[in-house]
C-alpha cells in the first residue's frame, strides 16, 4: 500500500481586497458603541453597504493527495493560487475552509536563507537556520561538514556572512535547506538563482531526496525546465482550482497554452487591441461565469460578465459576439437586447450553445449603439477577445459534419408502400 | 511518524505550550542572536548595559533624592535607584520587545512556520540575561554597602529575586503579547507603548517606596501587579520593603490571568495574521 503524505481536503483560502485593517482602534470603538445603541455607524460612508470590503477566494475548494515519495511539481498563472496553497502547507497561515492532513516532518523553503542575520558567522547562520526550518542541534551537528562542503563555502565558514558574496550566501543557505532531515520539503522557487552548476547540484540532491530516502517533494516554479527535471507529477493551478493533474509534460503543455492568455476566464480587456468608434465606452474586463477553464460540455449555455465604462450613458446600446473558428471562418453572430450603458458596470450576457458541436472557438466581442434609423454604430470592439472549447461527443467528425448541429429534420411518413 | 492536522476550526485554549518547548532550542538561539547582534557594532559593546542605568540611576539621584526628596526606605539612594531600575528595565523590556513581535518579524513568520511564541519568549530570555548581567553590578554595590552596614539582604534573596524575575517576565511577556497580537489589526496600539510604559513606571515604586504612599493612592499602586512584585524584590534584596502577603497573592494571580489570555490572543491571531500585515 502506498503511504500518503498530503491530504488536502476541501480547501478553500478567503483574502480580503482593498482598504480594510490598520484602522484604529478609536474607529472600531465608536463603530462599536454605535452599533451597541442601534445607531449609524460614524465611520462608514453615507450609501455605502454593510460589509465594504471586497473579498477573493485564492483557493476555492482544492482537494489533492500527495503521495510518499511523489516530486509534485505545481505551476500556473501568477495569482492561480501556488503561493497560497504552499503558505497553507507549510502553515504560515491558516485554511478559510477545509482540512489538510500532513503525515510527517514539513521543511518549508520559501525563501532561502529565512533568519540568516549578517552580522553572524556562516556556521552561526547554519545553526539558526537550520533550527527555523525544524531541524535539531543534534542533527545539525551531525550534518554540519556535510553542509559545508556541499555550500562550497570552505574556510569562510566563521566569517560573519556580509562578507559573503551573495551567490556564496545562496549557496549556503541552500545547503542546509538540501539536508533538512524532514519526510516532505515544500519549495517555492527557489532554485531560479544561482549559477547553473550549483542549480544542477541541488536538482540532483533533491531528486535523491525523493528517489532514495522516499522524502516528498512539493515544488513551485516559473521555470518549466526545473520541472521537468524534478518533478514526476504536477498540479497546474488557475484562479484557485486545480486545472490538471498528472503527467508533468501533459501539465507543462496545458500551463502553457493556457499562459498564452488564450485560456483565460477572466481577461483584463484594456491591453487588447480595441477598434474604437470614440473614446467613450471601453470594455474593460470579461469573466467567463462559474469557469475554472473555458471549456463547455455540449448543452451548456455560454455565460460571462463583460465590464464596460462609459464616460456619458448611452441610450439603446448592444452587446455583439461573434464566433469563428480555429481556421477563422466565421460561424455566426448574436446579438443582445438594447439596454443602457451608464458609468462603469458590469453585464451578465448569457447565450445557449446547443446548436455548436466540439471545437476550439474564438469569439469577438462589440458594443454598439443603434441610432434613429436602426443602424448599429461601433462603439467599442475586439477581435478574438476569448477562447472557448467546446467538448463534444466523439461521435461528431468536424471535418464530416461542420461545426454546428442544425436543427432537428422533423419526420412524417407521406407515402408508405409494403 | 508526526502527524499534523491543518483546520480551519481553532480550538481557542489550546496553548500548544509542548510545541514551543519542543523548539527550546531555537529560544534559546534567538535571544542569543538578538545579544549578539545588538553589541556587534557598538563602540563601547557590552559596557552599555552597565552604563545605561549607572546613567539613569544617577540622574534620578539628582531627580528623585535631592530635588524632590523622595525617601528610599532608608537604603542609600544609589543602589535604591539602580535595583529598581534593573528589575524595572527588564519588565519594560519584555513588554515593548514583545509587543513587536508580530511586526518586527512579519517577514520571517511569513517564509516559515515554526511555534510564534519561540519569539517573545526569546525576548523575555535575552531581557532576563541583561538583567542578570545589570544584576553584578547591584551586587557588587550591594556588597559595598552591606560591609559598611548600610543595608541588610535577606538570605532568602536568593529565591525571591529568581521567582520574582520569573513573575514579571511572565507579566511582561503576557502584557507585550497581548499589544503584539491586537496591534496587527490597530498600528495606533504601537505609539501607546513606549508611552504607557512610561507612565506605568510612575505608577510602580520604582523611584519612590511604596511605604511613602498611604490612604487611596497607596489602595491604587497596589493594584498594578508590578509593585508587590517591586516590593518583595526590594525587601530580599535590600531588606527594606512592604510585604502584603495578600497583595503578592493577586498580583501572581493577575500574572496568571494576562498570561493565559495573552497566549489565547496570540495564538489566535497567529493563524492568519500574515494575511492582514
Amino acid at each position: 500500500m502506498e503511504q500518503i503524505a498530503i491530504k488536502i481536503s476541501n480547501v478553500s483560502k478567503q483574502y480580503r481586497l482593498g482598504a480594510f485593517g490598520g484602522k484604529t482602534l478609536q474607529a472600531d470603538l465608536e463603530s462599536w458603541w454605535a452599533r451597541k445603541r442601534g445607531l449609524d455607524d460614524p465611520n462608514v460612508r453615507i450609501g455605502a453597504t454593510h460589509s465594504p470590503s471586497q473579498t477573493f477566494w485564492a483557493l476555492r475548494d482544492v482537494s489533492l493527495t500527495i503521495r510518499r515519495g511523489e516530486r509534485v511539481g505545481i505551476i500556473g498563472i501568477n495569482g492561480a493560487g501556488k503561493s497560497t496553497l504552499l503558505k497553507l502547507l507549510s502553515r504560515v497561515t491558516a485554511p478559510t475552509e477545509g482540512e489538510i492532513d500532513i503525515w510527517g516532518r514539513v521543511s518549508s523553503m520559501l525563501e532561502v536563507g529565512t533568519g540568516f542575520h549578517r552580522e553572524m558567522t556562516g556556521r552561526e547562520n547554519i545553526y539558526m537556520n537550520g533550527s527555523i526550518l525544524g531541524m535539531t542541534r543534534h542533527e545539525i551537528d551531525d550534518h554540519m561538514d556535510r553542509i559545508i562542503r556541499f555550500s562550497e563555502v570552505g574556510e569562510f565558514i566563521d566569517t560573519p556572512v556580509k562578507r559573503y558574496s551573495s551567490g556564496m550566501l545562496l549557496k549556503l543557505a541552500f545547503s542546509v535547506a538540501a539536508h533538512l532531515q524532514s519526510e516532505i520539503l515544500i519549495m517555492d522557487e527557489v532554485l531560479a538563482v544561482g549559477d547553473m552548476a550549483f542549480q544542477q547540484k541541488c536538482l540532483a540532491q533533491m531528486r535523491l531526496a525523493a528517489e532514495q530516502e522516499g522524502r516528498t517533494v512539493l515544488y513551485v516554479s516559473h521555470n518549466m525546465d526545473t520541472i521537468r527535471r524534478l518533478c514526476d507529477r504536477c498540479v497546474v493551478l488557475s484562479h484557485g482550482r486545480i486545472l490538471f493533474d498528472g503527467d508533468t509534460d501533459a501539465a507543462i503543455a496545458a500551463y502553457m497554452e493556457q499562459s498564452l492568455g488564450e485560456n483565460q476566464v477572466d481577461l483584463d480587456l484594456t491591453d487588447k487591441p480595441h477598434t474604437q468608434q470614440n473614446g467613450q465606452v471601453a470594455m474593460t474586463r470579461l469573466r467567463l461565469t462559474d469557469k475554472a477553464a473555458p471549456m463547455y460540455e455540449p448543452g451548456e449555455s455560454l455565460r460571462f460578465r463583460l465590464s464596460v465604462r462609459a464616460s456619458a450613458p448611452v441610450e439603446n446600446a448592444a452587446v455583439r459576439l461573434t464566433l469563428r473558428t480555429d481556421a477563422d471562418v466565421g460561424l455566426g453572430t448574436a446579438w443582445s437586447q438594447r439596454f443602457t450603458i451608464s458609468g462603469d458596470g458590469d453585464y451578465a450576457l448569457e447565450m445557449p450553445m446547443d446548436a455548436l458541436e466540439k471545437g476550439v472557438f474564438y469569439a469577438s466581442i462589440g458594443v454598439y449603439r443603434f441610432d434613429e434609423v436602426g443602424r448599429p454604430i461601433t462603439l467599442d470592439h475586439i477581435t478574438r477577445a476569448f477562447k472557448i472549447e467546446l467538448v463534444g461527443l466523439p461521435v461528431w467528425n468536424i471535418n464530416a459534419h461542420g461545426y454546428i448541429r442544425l436543427p432537428e429534420l422533423t419526420v412524417s411518413a407521406v407515402r408508405q408502400v409494403n | 511518524m508526526q502527524h499534523i492536522h491543518i483546520s480551519a476550526k481553532h480550538a481557542l485554549f489550546d496553548l500548544k505550550l509542548r510545541e514551543v518547548w519542543r523548539n527550546r532550542g531555537l529560544v534559546w538561539l534567538f535571544a542569543k542572536r538578538s545579544f549578539v547582534v545588538t553589541y556587534k557594532q557598538t563602540i563601547l559593546g557590552p559596557a552599555w548595559l552597565f552604563l545605561a542605568p549607572l546613567l539613569t540611576s544617577a540622574a534620578y539621584v539628582v531627580l528623585f533624592g535631592n530635588i524632590a526628596k523622595l525617601g528610599t526606605d532608608g537604603v542609600p539612594q544609589l543602589l535604591f535607584y539602580l535595583s529598581g531600575t534593573a528589575m524595572w528595565t527588564f519588565f519594560s523590556t519584555c513588554v515593548t520587545r514583545c509587543a513587536n513581535t508580530f511586526t518586527a518579524n512579519a517577514p520571517l513568520f511569513g517564509k516559515v512556520y515554526f511555534p510564534r511564541l519561540t519569539v517573545p519568549l526569546s525576548d523575555a530570555l535575552g531581557s532576563a540575561l541583561h538583567f542578570c548581567i545589570q544584576m553584578l553590578m547591584v551586587l557588587a554595590m550591594l556588597a559595598y554597602y552591606a560591609a559598611r552596614g548600610m543595608v541588610a539582604p535577606s538570605p532568602s534573596a536568593l529565591l525571591v529575586v529568581p521567582l520574582v524575575l520569573l513573575q514579571l517576565g511572565v507579566l511582561g511577556t503576557g502584557v507585550g503579547i497581548v499589544i503584539s497580537s491586537l496591534t496587527t489589526k490597530y498600528r495606533d496600539l504601537q505609539v501607546l507603548v513606549t508611552f504607557g510604559m512610561n507612565l506605568w513606571m510612575y505608577a510602580t515604586p520604582v523611584v519612590y517606596p511604596l511605604s511613602t504612599a498611604d490612604g487611596t493612592l497607596r489602595r491604587i499602586l497596589l493594584l498594578n501587579p508590578v509593585t508587590e512584585a517591586m516590593e518583595l524584590y526590594r525587601a530580599a534584596l535590600l531588606g527594606a520593603g512592604t510585604v502584603l502577603p495578600g497583595w503578592v497573592v493577586c498580583s501572581v494571580l493577575v500574572t496568571a490571568a494576562v498570561a493565559l489570555l495573552g497566549i489565547v490572543i496570540f495564538n489566535k491571531v497567529e493563524r492568519t495574521f500574515m494575511d492582514t500585515v
